[in-house]
């Protein structure tokens, strides 16, 4: 315990010295929320979801010229209030209902939501009649926070610790930690327990931050978020220590890392939502812990969801957290 | 005195080097052992081999006859040739990380008086100079009181005085009855501190004992050194083979008082004469035909 000890103390001291780091730390969270929070980011989205109640052949002949517009991709459901949880959580764009008389629904604070609705406007004029969303409608950004929040986190944990080790292992401080008595699991889990303090000081001090302007919807309970957050920078900056376990060049590392960031960052719901994916792309996205980690945390922030309710998300961030650190900590080598 | 490790027909092989080569070593407890070669040698192969930093493709290392295991971890120092530190951490800060890193330790207090670390304790590891770096990582390599210490070229890059003052350090650990393996490239340093010496080539050990012992072994003759200006073509009328050194002649003799006597005899002015020893330079060369800094 005292090796432990020893090496997260000095972990912390180096990261919180390291001030150009440390505040790049802070700044670079708090650009995206805000920044992407007013701006209407999903511009470079190139395809508008929306779903159809009533059947695609139907929505053919009632609205075509719609149907036929680029960039929009048609999701049948067969269940109304279905569909429309998904405009509520922003998971679809708009909703066309087209059993009775056409009808449509958007999320209000959605932008794709007020550009479909121009887009309607413009294709079918006014058959649609707007209708608005029951119950706690989501803004956008109360969408769009835990998934930033989580692709942040992503960042610091996988390159913060992965790019670490790696550096010490180049410039010979692995080496030297080998001459002494500590062991492989203890360095790697001080490095663990020092980034994962670091990383949930922070996410904390941004979120806090950013709520005094922002005010974000938390329905669920704060200690159940923290321990869905804690258990997912847990099994992020295990990926990470894995990953730098034995690489011993920067580059390698960066290459790998990417290889890891890049599918979690398009597939795990922080940008956009997979309704409409294809299944295998859906299924494809349950692997990666960071899926998992926003999932729940938009459950818990947006739903209310209990810990029960998003106890299979904590399941699957605890177990690949032991996973690969006890992997991580088999295959590691100081030199 | 039982020596305190031992290495038998150590092998090291890397994918078409042999880096190392059937090393047999026995180093008694107490003593300074210089281990010395030019580069590519496989010094530094073997004194990692010894450290338990890497395995040996073959053979055995005991330590106080014990195969390297978790004790040892506790009872070597070491310092490394090249090795970086924690960064953003001040001198102190770094001596109480590796205090924490072992069960038993040097008082820190003590440790900072035997390396003179008093004025740097508060200094970033990195904004230290080069003198003052060594006298730390020597530092760390004693702070679990060690009974054997690894210094892996210890001296390298530092400027005389710096060097000087090291030794003075290495002297004082010495005195306390520690068991030291030192590499080196300085045959001065070897022979300011070695109680014995080991020679590699090519991954394998060509020469071994005391400085002096070897020194005699090797040469039982010794150099007089005269301005060629003095002698001029005399020595060669005299039947004395010289050669030129510089604007120096030098001439090996093994009947220093013949010579002499042939020298005065033959009106050769003897003022500048000097009679040079032999150093572990020269026994180096000697025996592995290359030059230590080459």
């Amino acid at each position: 315990m005292k090796k432990f000890l020893a090496v997260l103390h000095a972990r912390n001291m180096e990261f919180l010295r390291d001030r150009s780091a440390l505040a790049w730390n802070f700044a670079m969270p708090f650009l995206l929320v805000i920044g992407l929070a007013f701006t209407f980011s999903g511009s470079n989205r190139e395809i508008y979801k929306v779903g159809v109640v009533g059947g695609i052949e139907r929505m053919r002949s009632v609205a075509p010229t719609l149907q036929s517009t680029k960039y929009i991709q048609f999701i049948p459901y067969d269940d109304l209030e279905t569909a429309i949880g998904k405009i509520e959580h922003h998971q679809m764009d708009m909703l066309i209902d087209v059993g009775g008389a056409p009808k449509y629904w958007i999320n209000s604070s959605s932008p794709n939501g007020y550009l479909l609705e121009r887009i309607i406007w413009g294709t079918e004029g006014h058959q649609f009649a707007r209708q608005t969303v029951d119950g706690a409608e989501i803004r956008y950004v109360d969408w769009f926070l835990p998934g930033i929040l989580g692709m942040n986190m992503m960042f610091a944990c996988l390159f913060g610790v992965g790019f670490v080790i790696v550096r010490y292992r180049k410039n010979g401080f692995l080496k030297r930690l080998k001459a002494t008595p500590l062991g492989a699991f203890q360095f790697l889990f001080a490095q663990l327990i020092s980034r994962l303090l670091l990383i949930m000081v922070i996410t904390t001090i941004v979120y806090t931050g950013c709520n005094l302007f922002i005010e974000f919807n938390m329905q669920g309970s704060y200690w159940t978020l923290l321990l869905v957050a804690t258990l997912g920078a847990m099994s992020l900056i295990s990926i990470g220590l894995l990953v730098a376990a034995r690489t011993a060049s920067e580059e390698l590392a960066g290459g790998i890392l990417n290889v890891v960031v890049w599918p979690m960052m398009l597939l795990s719901g922080a940008w956009f939502s997979l309704e409409g994916a294809q299944i295998w792309v859906q299924k494809l996205a349950q692997i990666f812990p960071l899926t998992h980690m926003i999932s729940a945390a938009r459950a818990i922030m947006n739903e209310g969801a209990t810990l029960a309710q998003v106890m299979p998300h904590v399941w699957v961030l605890g177990i690949t957290s032991v996973f690969f650190i006890a992997l991580g900590a088999y295959v590691f080598k100081w030199e | 005195m039982p020596p305190i490790i031992t290495a038998t027909n150590l092998v090291k092989q890397y994918p078409g080097v042999l880096a190392v080569d059937s090393i047999n070593l026995a180093i008694p407890a107490g003593i300074c052992f210089g281990l010395l070669g030019p580069n590519g040698a496989g010094k530094t192969t073997t004194i990692e081999i010894l450290e338990g930093i890497h395995p040996p493709t073959s053979g055995t290392v005991l330590y106080k006859g014990e195969p390297l295991g978790a004790r040892y971890r506790e009872e070597v120092g070491i310092q490394f040739q090249h090795t970086a530190l924690q960064e953003f951490l001040t001198v102190g800060e770094t001596l109480e990380l590796f205090e924490r890193l072992y069960h038993h330790t040097l008082p820190i207090p003590e440790l900072i008086e035997l390396c003179s670390l008093a004025d740097i304790l508060d200094r970033d590891t990195r904004k230290i100079s080069g003198g003052q770096r060594q006298r730390l990582l020597l530092a760390l390599a004693l702070i679990n009181d060690p009974d054997l210490i690894f210094l892996d070229e210890p001296t390298t890059g530092l400027d005389p005085q710096a060097r000087r003052n090291f030794w003075d350090l290495v002297e004082l650990v010495k005195s306390r009855n520690k068991t030291i393996v030192l590499t080196t490239h300085y045959m001065e340093e070897a022979y300011a501190l070695c109680d014995e010496i080991a020679i590699m080539d090519k991954g394998r050990i060509v020469s071994q004992g005391t400085p002096t012992q070897l020194l005699s072994e090797h040469f039982g003759d010794v150099v007089l050194q005269i301005p060629h200006a003095d002698a001029g073509s005399k020595l060669s009328e005299l039947g004395l083979r010289a050669t030129e050194a510089g604007d120096m002649l030098e001439i090996r003799t093994n009947r220093l008082h013949h010579t002499l006597q042939q020298l005065i005899e033959n009106g050769i002015n003897l003022d500048r004469l000097r009679i040079r020893a032999w150093t572990l330079e020269d026994l180096f060369i000697n025996v592995t035909g290359k030059k230590l800094s080459t």
